[in-house]
Order: C-alpha cells, then structure tokens, then sequence
C-alpha cells in the first residue's frame, strides 16, 4: 500500500492534484457541503465544480501548449493577444462583420480563427527558430500588436452576436457535461499521447536542457521550436473561441487579458522548470485548474474586492512554498533539530 | 532552399500586415498626431495660417469686446468662426470612440460657424500638453480636453490662462484649482447611481433581494455609481437588500463568472444591478445557464447604454440602463460659443442623460451609435 503511494506521489501530477483537492476540499468544509453542490438544470449538471471545469478550460488549454513552449527554455506571451484575435475573426465572421459572402458560417469562423492563430504562432516560431529572437521578445511583438490586429478586425467595437451554434463552444453540454471540458480532454489528450507515444517528448526535454547538444545530437531543435510555438497558437486560437462564445461576443481589450501569465503560473505550479526540460501537461492541466479555483475560492467566500488580489497572492505564495523541495527541507531541518535539541535536554 | 524563401517571404508578409496595421491604426485616429514629428508638422501648417488671421482675428476680438460692452446676447461673433482645439485621450473604447465622433460630426455639420482642431494624445499625458501648447500658439478661441490622467496639468492649463484662452474639460477632471479651467462637462456618477436605484426600486415594488456587480476597483465610475445607488437604496427603499457586491472589473467574462457564483451562493436573487452594461450582458449569460430567465426572475438595472444592452432590452432579457452619454459634442460647442461671447458658465455642465427602460428600447435602438 505504501509502496503504491510512493510510487503514486512519484508522480509529477501528483501534488498539484493533491493541492486542487485540498482547495475543493476547505470551501466544501467551510460552505458547509454547498460546494459540492450539484443539481440537474434543463438537463445538464449544474454547480460549482462544475464551473471551475468549464471557466478553467481556457486557462487548461493554453497551459498545455504553454508546458511544452516552457520546456524548450522559451516562453510564449502572446497567447492572450491571440485570443483575442481568433475571437475577433471567428465573431466578426458569425455576426457578417467580414466576409459576409459565408452567411455567419459557424464552421468556417472556428476554422478561420484557428488558423489565424496557428499563423501567429508560426510566426512566433519563425522569430524564435529561424532569426532566434529571444522567446520574450519575440512573443511581445504579438502580445503588443495582437490587440492591436483584433481591434481592426472588430472596427474597435464589442462585437455581440446571437449565434446559438457559436454559443455552444462555452455554454453547451455533451452528457450533462459542459463542452470545453470535451475540447480540453481531446486537446490535451491528443498531445500528451503524441508526446507519450512518440520520440518528440523526449527530443523537446533534450532540447529544454541543452539546446546545442541536442542539436550535435542530430535533433532538429528549429524544426521543434517552429511546431511546439505554432500549437501554442492553435491552442490559443481555441481558448479565444470558448473565451468569446461565453460571452457571446469579441472584446478585443479584455479577452484574455493577462491570462498569459496565469498560464505560465499554472505550469509553474504543475512543476515544470521554466528554464526548460523535464515537463508534465497532466500537472500543468492540475495547475490550471487550481488557479481558476482560486478564482472561484475568492468569488464563492464573497471576499471584498479590494482584497481579491492580496488573498490571491498569499495563497499562489503557500502554493508555491510546498511545492519547494528547498522550503520543505528547510521545514524538515528545522523540526529535526529541534527534535535533537529536546531530546539533547 | 524553397522552404527557406517561403519563409521569408512570410516573415516579409507578416510585417507587412504589421506596419499596415498600426498605420491603419493612426489613420482612424484622425488627423492624428501619432509621433511627436507629425504634432509638430500639423502645428506648422495651422500655425501658418493663423499668422494671416491674426490681424483679422484680433481686429474681431476688439469687435467683440466692444459687441459684449453693448450687446450682452454676443451677436457680434457670428460673423466670425468660432475656433476651438479639442485634445482628445486617443482610441479607447466604444464609448470614447462615439465621443470623439459626436464632437467630430458636429464640427463638419456646423462648418461654417466652427473650425475644431482636433489631436489624438495617443493615450499620452505629453502628447496632450503639447497639443494644448500648440492650441495656445495658434490662438484658438477655446480649448476642450479630455485629461488622460488626473494631475500635472496645472502649469499648461495657467499658460492657456494666460493667454486668455479658456479650458473646457470633458468627462474627465483634473487636479487643478478650480480658477484655471472655465467648466468641466460631464456626468454625475452618483447621480446614475440613484437614478439606477429608482429604476431597480419601480421594478422590484420596492421590496427585494439584489447582488451588485461594481466597475474595477477605485474606477471613478464604480466609485461614484456604487455611492449613488447605495445611499439612495438606504434613504428612499430600505426594503430592498443588497445580498452581495462584488467586482467584475467592468468586463463581460468577469461579469459572467461573478454572477456565476452568485447564482450559487443565493438562490433568492431579485435584481441586478451591474455598473456597466457589458458586466450585465455577462451575466445574461450566467442567469440562463442557471435555467432563469433575465429581465424576469432577475431584474437587470445597468449603466452606459450601448447598443448591446438594447438589443437585449429588445429581446426582453434586460429591463433598464441608465445612459452616461459620450454625445458631448453639441455641450461642448455650445459652451464653448458662450465663454467666446464673454457670458458665464457654469462650473459643472451635466450632461444630457436619460433612462432607458425596456418598452423604449425599440424605438431607441436605431439612434444607438456606440
């Protein structure tokens, strides 16, 4: 039994889970059972966890292309510009905005928007891979003009539209279940197979640790940069989608709006060394989920607004204390030797 | 080798898209001023054209001095145009975008009465003051700004004092004394609060149970809209009970997910009252999900009106907004005509606004421009 916990917690996933349990936990225990809460509502589930599941898709999503961006060593911060720019096209298409000859087409929107965001992060690949521009300045061409971009596309305008296909990426239920969650589960599952499964995910932790002797070792280290930085757009391009269909509506300047480093928080978190190398997507998809459920901690205990983002920032600092090996030896160390010095008296 | 040329004609395609972009970006801005180069060119020409006014102009001024001696009503400006140079803050949001335009389209309307100087401050305190300086230069009649941040206008706006040449602010204040500016037009925070407690007080009867969705925090609008609603609740309804306040940072998704949590932590929610309509229209989002129906079970009191509200006005899923009208350009000339003529103003100019409720929203829909 205890050697299967061992192994268990062996896990890189192990701990985040452990901590996105711990947090569901104390709001169950301090809203007496309430947030557990879950009740059937015109045929789909409907309760907090629930929400959590479905407003933490996004940040899942772009947490997973972000682990792998992550462990080669760079870092891709334009993600929520991006957002912001599928949202723009796929919406401006649904409400005839653009290209009016498609008739609000809802499929091609999302196709349109897709690529538009696997084109932004081909060219975030092509200025890291092939001009080797530093990851952070690469990306914050993106992060600075993406707004811009979108806000030509939307005419700087809110875009609202009606489309109740469009509204079905955020707001529909497959089996009582919210849609993202789906998307989330293909997504991330896709890539975790083919990271799994295939040489890539051990060339991409070569790559992250030494970048030149994996090249001597005959990996095509640009040709990785050029696909890990095109699938973080991708994958962005889809958060930008449930990011706008849940709103019904692009909003250039807020859509996903510094949710760049909430992603790079949530991978953080999940374990993964932001200087690239050994990474997980499964305890980065657990650092999603306990960022947003943080979130949902703060919203769910009514905590006054002026405190939200001190409280945030306590609870991201105890966060990160257990999940420092050096904190917990500090801890460890410490009760040893006030063990030693009362045992010494 | 193929692959490599495809490539930098990409990267080539890529930048270009870039550079066209934010050129594109300056030109809707206007005869914007989108680097301190073209502030200058654009002062130069104007410039040159005022030195041939300028004898004309300050032949007219001794006119007018004269006409206000003998003629309160001011009739002797007529026959001259009235000047003014308006600093705008930049592109900002939908609402800003409808007041730069009111002020625009009314200028060209009224073009043989008003030339408007118009310059774009880029979101930039610096570009602001030197289109002011620049304004003062070419002896402008008046000068409107809408401050981008509240301080360090004091020793631009003393120059325009100077230089008699009165300052109107617009929807935003300043941090000066109040002697070195002529009037600020603008609306009345608190008041939209109240107004939006009457509105929330007829459709709950004045009894009931409601959540409040506030602006970002220490945002002048959700500072001055939470205190107006608030107080008025308190004085006037106090049967009606706010369960909870929260902010949505005056975002949709924000909105949404806060209602989201309200949903669950209440289930005998009345009313919302949200401080922008974009938060409500969030939340119209989160209140059918829960199998409610808004603007019936919940009744939705927000501020702004812009045109989504309208729409779900129209489609009966909100019931009321209370407007903070961006359409200060007609005010703004019309204030600016009175101080040329030498009459007084007062201090505050509040603007035009009124309340929307459900059963209007149809006809108004149409005349919704932001």
């Amino acid at each position: 039994m205890k050697e299967k916990f061992n192994k268990l917690s062996q896990k890189k996933a192990f701990w985040p889970v452990v901590i996105f349990l711990v947090i569901l936990l104390f709001n169950g225990v301090v809203s007496g059972g309430d947030f557990f809460k879950l009740s059937i509502v015109d045929g789909h589930l409907y309760g907090r966890v629930i929400d959590i599941f479905r407003n933490g898709s996004k940040l899942m999503i772009l947490a997973a292309g972000m682990t792998m961006v992550l462990a080669t060593g760079g870092t891709d911060i334009s993600v929520g510009s991006v957002m912001a720019i599928s949202g723009a096209i796929a919406c401006s298409i649904v409400n005839g905005n653009i290209l009016p000859g498609l008739n609000g087409n809802v499929v091609v929107a999302i196709i349109l928007a897709i690529l538009a965001g696997i084109t932004c992060g081909f060219w975030n690949g092509i200025l890291v891979a092939k001009i080797k521009i530093q990851p952070i300045v690469a990306t914050m061409i993106l992060l600075v003009a993406g707004r811009g971009i979108a806000q030509l596309v939307t005419q700087g305008k809110i875009i609202t539209i009606t489309s109740d296909a469009y509204y079905f990426i955020n707001g529909g239920y497959i089996l009582g279940l919210p849609f993202p969650l789906f998307i989330v589960i293909f997504l991330a599952g896709v890539l975790i197979l083919f990271v799994g499964r295939t040489s890539f995910g051990l060339f991409l932790e070569s790559v992250g640790c030494n970048p030149k002797a994996s090249k001597f070792a005959g990996i095509q280290v640009d040709k990785m940069l050029l696909v890990i930085y095109t699938i973080s757009g991708g994958f962005a391009a889809v958060a930008g989608l449930i990011e706008s269909a849940g709103i019904k509506g692009a909003d250039c300047n807020n859509a996903g709006l510094n949710i760049e480093l909430d992603a790079i928080l949530a991978v953080a978190i999940g374990g993964t060394n932001l200087m690239g190398g050994r990474f997980s997507i499964p305890a980065s998809l657990a650092g999603a989920l306990i960022v947003q459920s943080i979130t949902t901690t703060v919203l769910a205990q009514g905590v006054p607004a002026a405190y939200i983002r001190v409280l945030k920032a306590v609870l991201i600092i105890v966060i990160c204390l257990s999940q420092s090996k050096e904190f917990k030896e500090m801890l460890t160390s410490h009760k040893a030797a006030k063990k030693r010095k009362a045992v010494g008296e | 080798m193929k692959r490599k040329i495809l490539s930098v004609l990409l990267c080539v395609s890529m930048m270009a898209a870039l550079t066209v972009g934010c050129g594109n970006g300056n030109k809707t801005d206007d005869s914007a001023a989108s680097g301190n180069a073209d502030t200058q060119d654009q002062a130069d020409a104007p410039a040159a054209d005022g030195a041939e006014d300028a004898p004309a102009e300050d032949s007219t001024a001794g006119d007018a001095a004269e006409g206000t001696a003998g003629d309160a009503a001011g009739g002797s400006s007529s026959g001259e145009k009235l000047v003014v140079g308006f600093a705008q803050i930049g592109q900002e949001s939908g609402w800003r975008d409808g007041e730069t335009m009111s002020i625009q389209t009314y200028a060209e309307e009224h073009s043989d009465t008003i030339e408007l100087l118009y310059a774009d401050g880029q979101q930039k305190q610096e570009n602001q003051i030197k289109a002011i300086k620049n304004f003062i230069e070419q002896g402008v009649d008046v000068i409107g700004v809408a401050p981008v941040v509240e301080t360090g206008w004091d020793q631009v706006f003393a120059e325009a004092q100077d230089a008699g040449i009165p300052i109107i602010l617009l929807d935003r204040t300043a941090d000066v004394d109040e002697s070195l500016y002529a009037t600020f037009i603008g609306s009345d925070m608190v008041e939209e609060g109240k107004n939006a407690a009457d509105e929330m007080a007829k459709l709950l009867n004045s009894s009931g149970k409601i959540v409040e969705l506030e602006g970002t925090v220490g945002a002048s609008a959700a500072v001055g809209r939470k205190q107006g609603f608030d107080e008025q609740l308190a004085a006037a309804y106090p049967d009606i009970e706010i369960l909870e306040s929260q902010t949505g940072d005056f975002t949709r998704s924000l909105g949404k997910e806060v209602m989201e949590s309200f949903l669950k932590t209440y289930d005998n929610i009345d009313g919302l009252f949200a401080h922008n309509d974009d938060m409500a229209l969030g939340a119209i989002e989160a209140i059918k999900e829960a199998g409610l129906k808004p603007g019936e079970d919940i009744k939705i009191v927000s501020c702004d009106g812009v045109k989504g509200i309208f729409e779900a006005m129209v489609a009966g899923e909100a019931n009321c907004t209370v407007e903070c009208n961006p359409l200060l350009g007609p005010q703004l000339f019309e204030a600016a005509q009175k101080l040329k003529d030498g009459e007084e103003v007062e201090k505050w100019i509040k603007s035009n606004e009124s309340v929307y409720t459900a059963d209007q929203a149809e006809a108004e829909l149409p005349n919704r421009v932001y």
